[in-house]
Order: structure tokens, then sequence, then C-alpha cells
């Protein structure tokens, strides 16, 4: 029998289209089945509080441990003075392209500013 | 969000900014075992005599958040500021009880802890979005910047508009290289101490009273 890991590719229109919660629960359902999660556009940074957070409250012991998730390193933030901030507004920062799966599962080797190398293992705790 | 929502949402911060409350709720956020409590200890004795909670070599022994109201903080340039400072749990995105287990606790116990502290980061995260003004964000000096949780937590911050001071914590390991930590994190101040033997503290508090006033 041929054992792996499934990828699911979730590109930025599907996301799009979903409210915060809808989100979280479409990433966080298909982690916690073992697959691993590639999202085409990240997270803002209020949804990966809130992914944070709702990962935590499904941790059970001896079960699903959470979750591993790594992007390229964001660039700095830009600051456009006062002015700039008061009336162009900040626009909410988007991740890069994100890679989520089940922690013990998926390892990341290698995080450089343009450049991530993931291992993934077919069982869980490896 | 509409321009008119934003630029309101902006000029609330502004006007706040000017008409400064009086005390500041001040979080100390980081990854698990970078020394939080160690330093909020060691912030709050210098400051209060007292300290905020007991410290552990195993991850997670701060498994809600502590606040400490009134703590008085005063730069060697003479400003001083009111804070509550709250020591919270630290941030991860798995834990597993098995962890605990290579640190000699019991099943039962490491079960119960691994329990605690996924509601406590919940809880911190929560205090993040809704009840906090400004983060000391600290992280351990020997170790990777770049770990995914502190790239995700200072993105979070700054999404908030909180200010912010990063510790480089442990320096006196000789591992420590702050430096890293500086070039990571650019945009931000960054101060190199050790929360365990207290050295260079009176450069956060300087900070401190700058930033978060």
């Amino acid at each position: 029998m041929i054992q792996g890991v499934q990828i699911e590719l979730i590109s930025a229109d599907r996301l799009t289209n979903l409210t915060t919660m809808e989100r979280i629960r479409t990433i966080l359902d298909s982690v916690m089945l073992g697959n691993i999660v590639v999202l085409e556009h990240g997270l803002t940074p209020d949804e990966q509080s809130m992914l944070i957070e709702v990962t935590m409250r499904e941790i059970r012991p001896g079960g699903f441990s959470g979750i591993e998730m790594e992007t390229y390193p964001g660039k700095e933030a830009e600051s456009g003075g006062l002015f700039g901030r008061l009336f162009k507004g900040k626009k909410p920062r988007q991740g890069r392209m994100t890679v989520i799966g089940p922690a013990g599962q998926l390892k990341m080797l290698k995080i450089e500013r343009d450049r991530l190398v993931a291992w993934a293992s077919l069982t869980s705790g490896g | 969000m509409s321009m008119f929502t934003r630029a309101k949402k902006r000029l609330g911060k502004f006007f706040q900014n000017i008409f400064r409350r009086k005390r500041s709720r001040i979080g100390i956020y980081g990854p698990p075992n970078a020394g939080k409590t160690t330093l909020a200890n060691r912030i709050v004795r210098d400051c209060s005599g007292d300290a905020i909670g007991p410290v552990s070599e195993i991850p997670h022994e701060t498994r809600r958040a502590r606040r400490r109201e009134d703590v008085v903080i005063t730069g060697a340039n003479g400003n001083t500021l009111l804070l509550d400072i709250v020591d919270t749990p630290g941030v991860t995105t798995k834990i597993d009880y098995h962890e605990f287990l290579e640190y000699g606790l019991e099943q039962d116990e490491a079960i119960s802890r691994a329990r605690e502290a996924t509601e406590g980061v919940a809880e911190a995260m929560h205090w993040l979005r809704e009840d906090i003004h400004g983060v000391i964000y600290v992280m351990d000096s020997t170790l990777d910047p770049f770990m995914q949780v502190n790239i995700m937590m200072v993105g979070i911050i700054e999404s908030r508009d909180l200010p912010v001071v990063i510790v480089a914590n442990k320096t006196d390991l000789p591992d420590a290289a702050p430096s890293r930590i500086k070039s990571a994190f650019p945009q931000h101040p960054v101060i190199s101490l050790s929360g365990l033997e207290g050295t260079n503290m009176e450069e956060l508090y300087d900070m401190m009273t700058e930033h978060f006033r």
C-alpha cells in the first residue's frame, strides 16, 4: 500500500470569500486530518492570532498537539509618517505563501527571506 | 474598511496619544523559556521590591497571565511612568505533554500542565487583542530570532499599532548573540540584557519611559 502525506494547496481566491473564522476552520480542519496545507497568500496578523487561539483550544493530550506553520520573514514595516498614516491608511498586511501542518509531522529545515525548505513525515511524532 | 473609517481610527489613536492615558498595561510576551517571568520579576522587584511569579526550566511554568498593578518605572533620564505589568504564558503553536515527561514530570502532571498551558496561550492571545497597550517582547538571544513565533508575534503587535520594545535576553550565556536579534528586527528598539543577572536594566527602563508614555 502506498503511504503518503496529502498536500492541499489553497488559492487566494478560495480564502478571499470566506470569513475569518471560516478561513481558520478550513485550515485547521484539514491540518487536523493530517494534511499539509499550503496557502497561496498567508493570513493577516489578526487571523494568525485567531489561528493560534483556536489551535490551542483544539489540542488534546495524546491526540492533536498543535500546528507547525512557516512563512517567509516579512519585509520591514513601512512608515509613511503621521499624514500618510492618517489618510493613506495601512493595508492589512497579508502574509506571503505559508505552509501549515500538524506539529511533529512537518519540520522546517531552512528558513530564509525568500526560501523555505520543509520536511514532512508520514507519521506523526516523526 | 473604508478610507473614512480608517482615518477615523487613526485620528482616535492620534488624540489618544496626545491625551495620554494615566496608566498603560504592558504585556511581556515571547516564546516559552525566553525568560519572561524572570524579567517581569526583575522589573517588579526593582520598582516595588516584590515578585510576580515562580520561574522554572520546564517550559510553560507560567500558564495564566499575571498582572501587577501600579509599577512605577523611573529612567536614568528622570522620567517616570506608572504601569501595570502583565506577565503572559509563552506563545507557541504546539503543546505536547510528552515534552514535559522529559523533565521528570509524572504523566498526570504533564497532561494537566499541557491542558493549562493551552488555555494560557489562548488567554495571552486574547489579552493582546483586547487589553494590552504596549509590549515588551522577550527573545532568548542564544536562539535563532527567525523562529516563526517571533515573526508572527511581531507582525501581530505591529498590525495593532502597539508600541514594542524587544528584549534580547540571556546575555549572561556564552552563546548569546543579541546582534542577530537587532539585525532581524531593525524597525524596533532592541535592548540586550540579562533578566537573571539584572544587567543593563537601566537602558530598558529608559526605553520604556520613552516608548510607553
